[in-house]
């Protein structure tokens, strides 16, 4: 067990893991933020998607020992009320079914749009790869990040 | 106006009753009056009856109760909304609660069979209207009017000839003295102002913030987590173990092995692995680790089986082996033989895993005579009875909460781990959270049947069909309907079903059995049309026109209007009619759980390969209930669909599944995904039927017959995009 400081949702939490502890069960077991969710533990379905200094990664592949300094936004600290443009694309949108993959989708489609307010078709596809919706909603999320990108 | 019996048989009942802080609650569960229908496989037949509940508290608040599980099928909207339509509510004003297992308050509490809505409907209708009809009698009465004089609208009761206006929860307190009437007024559908709009998903907002919905949010203070290590093999049990260093581990508590046998297992009980070792702890990681750890010995107990073997034996249960005759008009044998034209075709397709995103998990709180078991799942009811069996305890002391389910697809009518996670909690004494991680989930399923069918039809000289004969083979049982199409349309026709055994647990996945006939029978029909010299819709609706005009048999399963009427839809709506240079279109259409389902897809070429422009959908599920949820499910249906069809598959080599997570083990991906889908339904006031498993058969030909205009080639075997294994064809 070792002692880790975590900048999370602009929060400063302390948690003593294991240094191997994927970031997804510090958030889920440790830190109560149970939206990050789980779904393959080996980054291949994204339904753990985070953002670490702003980028769209799988926090279940990520150990704790590797987050250092960096900054942690999960789906709970997207926004204060839930009213980020792309939350609010997604309502807009209809976009759930069973729901399950949605927080995964809506940090990488925030991702995205951070560091290219503009995308492409094509782009939004590319970067909307990396996360499975066993539903298939991926012709809402494409739709709903167009709209979250006009906002 | 229409109306609605209260009381629809020897179960029913209909009560109200006081709520605390005088409001009205409404409660209400019937059989339902409609029979059970050949098209809902693998289900049980008592699955049908719905019900839900209604509390209308003093400040107006109106909260329904959602009775059947929700799965990602949108029945947690769907429902309340046909309960709200009834009762005249505003929408906004309404509050959505998902309700507990309880059989004495309802019944047929079961996500499955796209039923929830055909089933649910009159009862649902008749709720809300009765709810309606007590608390206008009692603004009558307080008035001293005649109801006749009142109207409603948005939850408030307004005296047409005074103006004068009371609100429902003013008036609930005293609408549960109103004795019910033996018949209530039905809204007449022109007037509905809810159904067939666009309505969003009640629990949106929570869904996009993260909230704690699903079973493997649950928590509980001093809750244990555990994992359990399954037999790597079908055909294998555990021998031993040493968990000398897993309990060594930081975190663990014990490890140890349960059993999960019952005496009398139900259908929902599938399950090849019974015994299985138990790690439990304090958190995930930690267990995970441990179980890694543990080192078990397994023993040989029955075949290994291989996927090589898998489709040597379909290919002999097709060519060698003798079926069993579900039906047979005329003498198609003698007519092919003398047939200007005969066309032979085999199709084949692999077991498939369900593969929700949320992995299969389930809390349990278990003493001596009390058990609280809570999680997702299909089928919480009979969870409980095979609970109470396993415990021994009796049903009325285990309390079975449904969580939402990130996904079922099917996987989660067997509710195995639910009774794993019973037998965890039992033996620790305390609550307990399974959870499965993806390699847990994908090598203990209950997966889609491997199939195979063989067709072999003959045309006459001017491209009529005079027979068709299917043969079907399944591990462990053949796919086909007997009496769907074109069953009815042709003369001379039979369906023979074989079956392989295999230890291999298999179960019902979304559209079970459509999820393949349709995709072979509507290759193979295209294929026939192209022989013809025929387009294929005009060949597909020359055969519905003999099915509406002179049909074969009596027993013939699908109404070849409403079959016709789909096509035909399609057909102007995509522009089928028109050239379209540079987009190879194929086409398909389908009847299973009630709905018709007719598809074109437009494949166009993108560098080596091609791409899915757009699938063109139309439906006929009667009426729409939600607009909105009904096109996203048409939706997901096709994605599901293509993706399966085209690269999904799960394979075994010596009883183990090679696949077991998804970097082997592929699904659809967004880029993959069609560019565009268009839905568009036949308006019809028919009695609404499901939509969570019809249009995902359809698309699978559609995508094969699109391929061939693409490529030139005919695709057999799924997944499409895999090397062909192909079993021997012959045409002649």
């Amino acid at each position: 067990m070792a002692a880790f400081t975590l900048t999370i949702n602009n929060e400063k939490h302390e948690v003593d893991v294991t240094p191997d502890t994927p970031l997804l069960w510090v958030l889920r077991d440790h830190l109560n933020m149970p939206g990050t969710k789980f779904g393959c533990g080996i980054a291949q379905c994204g339904a753990c998607t985070v953002h670490l200094d702003g980028n769209a990664i799988r926090s279940c592949s990520l150990p704790v020992s590797a987050v250092g300094d960096s900054e942690v936004t999960t789906i709970e600290g997207l926004s204060e009320e839930g009213d980020h443009p792309v939350q609010q694309a997604w309502l807009e949108h209809d976009v759930p079914q069973c729901g399950y993959c949605q927080a995964g989708q809506i940090m990488s489609a925030a991702a995205l749009l951070k560091q290219n307010p503009d995308p492409s078709d094509e782009e939004i596809e590319s970067a909307m790869s990396g996360n499975l919706c066993r539903c298939g909603t991926y012709l809402r999320i494409r739709k709903a990040i167009k709209t979250a990108a006009k906002s | 106006m229409g109306s609605a019996k209260t009381s629809m048989g020897r179960r029913s009942f209909l009560k109200t009753m006081a709520m605390g802080g005088g409001g009205l609650m409404v409660g209400f569960s019937w059989m339902s009056a409609l029979a059970s229908d050949s098209d809902i496989e693998n289900l049980p037949d008592e699955m049908f009856d719905i019900n839900a509940y209604i509390q209308i508290a003093p400040d107006g608040t109106v909260t329904i109760l959602s009775p059947n599980p929700e799965i990602g099928q949108n029945v947690k909207t769907s429902m309340p909304l046909i309960v709200a339509e009834e009762l005249d509510v505003d929408w906004e004003q309404v509050k959505v609660e998902q309700a507990p297992l309880n059989t004495s308050k309802y019944t047929r509490q079961l996500a499955g069979g796209s039923q929830s809505i055909r089933q649910g409907w009159d009862s649902l209708r008749m709720a809300g209207a009765t709810a309606r009809y007590l608390l206008v009698a009692a603004a009558a009465k307080k008035w001293g009017v005649n109801v006749n004089n009142l109207s409603t609208a948005d939850g408030v009761i307004t005296n047409k000839n005074t103006g004068d206006t009371i609100g429902y929860g003013e008036v609930a307190s005293e609408a549960v003295n109103i004795p019910v009437p033996e018949e209530v007024p039905l809204k007449n559908p022109d007037d509905f102002k809810l159904i067939g709009k666009y309505i969003k998903n009640v629990d949106g907002k929570e869904i996009v913030t993260g909230k704690p919905l699903f079973g493997l949010d649950f928590t509980r203070e001093g809750m244990a987590i555990a994992m359990i290590k399954h037999p790597p093999s079908f055909g294998m049990k555990m021998k031993s173990f040493d968990a000398t260093e897993a309990k060594s581990m930081p975190g663990i508590y014990d490890v140890f092995t349960i059993n999960t046998s019952i005496g009398e297992p139900q259908w929902s009980d599938v399950n090849a692995f019974h015994e299985l070792v138990v790690v439990t702890g304090e958190t995930t990681w930690q267990v995970k680790k441990a179980k890694d750890a543990l080192k078990v010995e397994w023993e040989t107990t029955g075949d290994l089986e291989n996927s090589a073997d898998h489709t040597r034996k379909l290919r002999e249960a097709i060519t060698d082996r003798t079926g069993e005759v579900q039906r047979k008009d005329g003498t198609p044998e003698t007519v092919a033989e003398s047939a200007a034209r005969v066309v032979e075709r085999t199709y084949t397709a692999p077991f498939l895993a369900h593969n929700t995103l949320e992995p299969m998990n389930f809390f349990a709180d278990v003493s001596s005579d009390r058990a609280e078991l809570i999680g997702p799942i299909q089928t919480p009811e009979q969870l409980r009875g095979s609970a109470s069996q396993l415990l021994g305890i009796p049903e009325s002391n285990i309390m079975v909460d449904m969580t939402r389910m990130g996904g079922g697809f099917g996987r989660r009518l067997y509710g195995n781990f639910g009774l794993e996670a019973a037998a965890i909690s039992k033996k620790i004494g305390g609550p307990v959270k399974l959870i499965y991680t993806r390699e847990d989930d994908m090598t203990q399923g209950t997966y889609r049947p491997a199939y195979a069918i063989n067709y072999k039809a003959s045309l006459d000289d001017n491209g009529n069909l005079q027979s068709f004969q299917a043969k079907g083979a399944g591990i462990p049982s053949s796919p086909l309907f007997a009496n769907r199409y074109p069953a009815g349309a042709v003369d001379h026709y039979s369906s023979e079903n074989v079956g392989v055994e295999t230890n291999i647990t298999t179960g019902a996945w979304r559209a079970p059995r459509s999820n393949f006939t349709a995709a072979a029978e509507q290759s193979f029909i295209d294929e026939l049309a192209e022989v013809a010299g025929k387009d294929p819709i005009d060949f597909r609706l020359e055969l519905f026109d003999r099915a509406m005009k002179n049909p074969v048999g009596e027993d013939n399963d699908y109404d070849a209007e409403r079959y016709a009427g789909v096509l035909k839809l399609v057909r102007e709506k995509s522009n089928w009619d028109k050239e379209m240079p540079g987009v190879y279109r194929g086409v398909a259409a389908y009847y299973c759980h009630n709905s018709y389902v007719a598809q074109v897809v437009d494949l166009v070429k993108d560098g080596d390969s091609h791409r899915i422009q757009k699938v063109w959908c139309a439906v006929d599920c009667g009426i729409v209930v939600n607009r909105e949820g009904a096109i996203n499910q048409v939706e997901g249906g096709i994605v599901d669909g293509l993706g399966h069809a085209l690269y999904s598959r799960l394979t075994f080599d010596n009883g183990t599944p090679d696949q077991d997570n998804f970097n082997d083990y592929r699904l659809i991906r967004n880029p993959e995904a069609p560019q565009e889908i268009e839905v568009f339904f036949v308006d019809s006031d028919v009695h609404p039927t499901g939509l969570g498993e019809p249009p995902l058969p359809p698309v699978m030909a559609a995508m094969a017959n699109a391929l061939y205009k693409a490529t030139g080639q005919r695709y057999y075997n799924q997944p499409l995009m895999v090397a062909e294994q192909e079993m021997a064809t012959r045409e002649s």
